[in-house]
């Protein structure tokens, strides 16, 4: 394997006295399937908002795909390719589902004020190409008839399909998913994995926080584990389940 | 109201021919159908001047959800730019070629000014939402009008309380605006030479802001509005929609203002109080925030009603009392605030919300009921 896609190291976080994230490293290739697990206040999410611009890190290195994200704003962030759905969802509530992943070709597409009052002939093909992205991205996260609801009224499932589809709207080489499975039920659950892999398949590498343990070891190709902000595990996820710091992190300290 | 023709093609057009129909006669059926006629003229042609007021704020508010209280100002900023410009008060001080610009530059130039003071306002207020951002959109509105009112010294710039005096009309395809012309047998006053005026370029900015809805920027706004967290997530540059919304409401403010200087021939800080900003918000909730036929209605009712009221409760008081009790200005406020409390509680979404709107303050209701 070449260079990674994605490689940060010793990444400081503090907000005030709490050391959030305490010189975190790991690299993901490109083309899996990473996950990143730990106990409730590990610092997973911090390090989401890390890695997608809402948080500036203190220290550290950051690099993906050839561009220094380190301390870039969220749309910089984003337009190098890395997209991200939240743990708890964040939908534009009171946009139709074809207006929410329409918005997220936001990065992708030029058109300006001058493009929007005069709708010259490049204005319009572009407006119908975001339209048309859009209708084959619902298509493709299985939520195509429900394109003219509002995101508020679909179901909590479709919900997150949707701001997975938004996230892809954007063209993510890299898409990071917060905790996608919570709150589903299983059949739901199975459902998602199969999306995933889909969408693995389809060349776009995934960073995934989850809870649950049995999807996890399914899907991941590798797994990082965090705890009290520190990196406490990394590899296979047959190797991560059995090593000794993550069975303390989760359960206490280790039998004798 | 049958919604589905009016989608027809054929509806369109039968509806716009009738509106158009309507609206290039209107000043002529209030000069020949009422005594002050005229008077009437004048209130429509300040409703028109709402109307584009209220679709610039709306852009801010309605869109993007960033909540302005000193909007007026941009108002102002568009009315003393063209003052200045257009008035003996500074030409004697002003470069030769700056007097009397032509008319269509003008309005760029009243725009462009007050665009400028909306990204002066929209910089230091990037990071506010909600009551602060509330505060301080209040305070800048305020600022503007104390500096129009304080600015006559050390250099008279604006002259002050005064105001200023004297300025052109506007002249524009070889009219003077402000002499009568005769046409087709008829006598084009002034009102009415200003109401096709103003309903022309009021034309214009209800098609700029309907292009604007339906755009890859529109929904950057709306996205804003909703979820600033996720906008920001998905790769927007909240930093320069947001710059944008307010520059571009600004601007429609600025427009306005200047035909407003221009149709007025005065301007003094007096016409930009804060009433003012929380007048033309209120035409933008009561309307229907963020729809652009409701902003319009709710614009044409709060500048037109007092206008009604004034012409009804004199005459109403003196009948029954035999004199005048209240004063028409006390009273008018009283009834214009208790229908705009009755309207918040019984239409909160206001008066003709877009479908979107309307569901969701429905959504409210079934889910109290249930």
């Amino acid at each position: 394997m070449s260079t990674p896609l994605l490689e940060i190291q010793g990444i400081h976080k503090r907000f005030g006295g709490l050391h959030a994230l305490n010189d975190v490293g790991l690299s993901i290739n490109a083309g899996e399937i990473y996950g990143l697990i730990g106990p409730n206040g590990a610092g997973k999410t911090t390090l989401f908002n890390v890695l997608t611009g809402l948080y500036q890190p203190d220290e550290g290195r950051f690099h993906f795909d050839g561009h220094d994200l380190f301390r870039k704003k969220p749309f910089v962030v984003v337009r190098s390719g890395i997209a991200r759905t939240f743990q708890n969802i964040r939908l534009f509530a009171n946009m139709t589902a074809l207006e929410n992943v329409m918005v997220g070709q936001h990065v992708r597409t030029r058109s300006g004020v001058i493009g929007a009052i005069f709708r010259h002939p490049r204005a319009r093909a572009e407006e119908a190409a975001i339209k048309q992205r859009a209708r084959e991205l619902l298509e493709y996260v299985g939520i195509a008839r429900r394109h003219d609801d509002l995101a508020r009224n679909l179901s909590y499932g479709d919900q997150r399909r949707l701001e997975i589809a938004r996230a892809l709207a954007t063209r993510p080489k890299l898409l990071a998913l917060d905790e996608p499975a919570a709150g589903m039920n299983p059949s739901e659950t199975e459902g998602l994995k199969k999306l995933m892999q889909k969408i693995r398949d389809d060349g776009v590498t995934i960073l995934l926080i989850e809870h649950d343990v049995k999807l996890m070891m399914g899907l991941c190709d590798r797994i990082a584990v965090l705890d009290y902000g520190k990196k406490i595990a990394e590899g296979r996820p047959e190797q991560v389940k059995c090593d000794p710091r993550v069975i303390e992190a989760y359960l206490g300290v280790a039998p004798e | 109201m049958n919604i589905d023709f009016l989608q027809t093609p054929r509806g369109k057009l039968i509806t716009f021919a009738v509106l158009g129909i309507v609206l290039a006669i209107l000043p002529w059926v209030l000069t020949g159908g009422f005594e002050n006629g005229k008077s009437w003229v004048r209130a429509v042609d300040f409703a028109l001047l709402y109307i584009m007021l209220a679709l610039g704020l709306n852009i801010v508010v309605g869109y993007a959800g960033l909540l302005d209280l000193g909007y007026i100002a941009f108002y102002a900023v568009g009315a003393y730019t063209y003052a200045l410009l257009n008035s003996p008060h500074l030409q004697a001080m002003l470069p030769y070629w700056l007097h009397n610009p032509p008319f269509l530059l003008m309005l760029l130039i009243a725009a462009f000014a007050a665009g400028v003071f909306g990204l002066l306002l929209g910089t230091p207020v990037l990071k506010l939402r909600g009551d602060y951002l509330a505060i301080v959109t209040l305070g800048f509105g305020e600022i503007i009008r104390i500096f129009m009112n304080n600015l006559d010294r050390p250099v008279n710039l604006t002259n002050g309380p005064q105001g200023i005096n004297n300025i052109e009309r506007v002249h524009f395809l070889g009219l003077d605006f402000g002499r009568p012309v005769e046409w087709l047998g008829l006598t084009f006053d002034m009102v009415h030479l200003y109401y096709y005026l103003i309903l022309a370029f009021c034309i214009v900015i209800i098609f700029v802001t309907l292009r604007l809805q339906h755009s890859r920027i529109g929904r950057a706004w709306v996205a804003l509005r909703e979820d600033e967290i996720a906008a920001n997530a998905m790769g927007i540059n909240i930093r320069n929609v947001k710059l944008l919304a307010f520059a571009m409401g600004a601007s429609f403010g600025g427009v306005s203002g200047a035909l407003f200087a221009s149709f007025q021939g005065f301007v003094s800080p007096e016409s930009f109080v804060l009433m003012e900003s929380i007048m033309v918000l209120c035409m933008v909730v009561l309307g229907g925030m963020g729809h652009i036929p409701g902003v319009i209605l709710g614009a044409i009712i709060v500048s037109i009603t007092p206008e009604i009221l004034r012409d009804v409760i004199n005459p109403l008081q003196e009948g029954l009392f035999g004199k005048r009790v209240v004063d028409p200005e006390n009273l008018r406020m009283l009834i214009f605030g208790l229908a705009m409390i009755s309207i918040m509680l019984v239409r909160p979404e206001g008066l003709w919300p877009s479908k979107r709107r309307a569901r969701e303050f429905h959504e409210h209701d079934e889910e109290a009921r249930a």
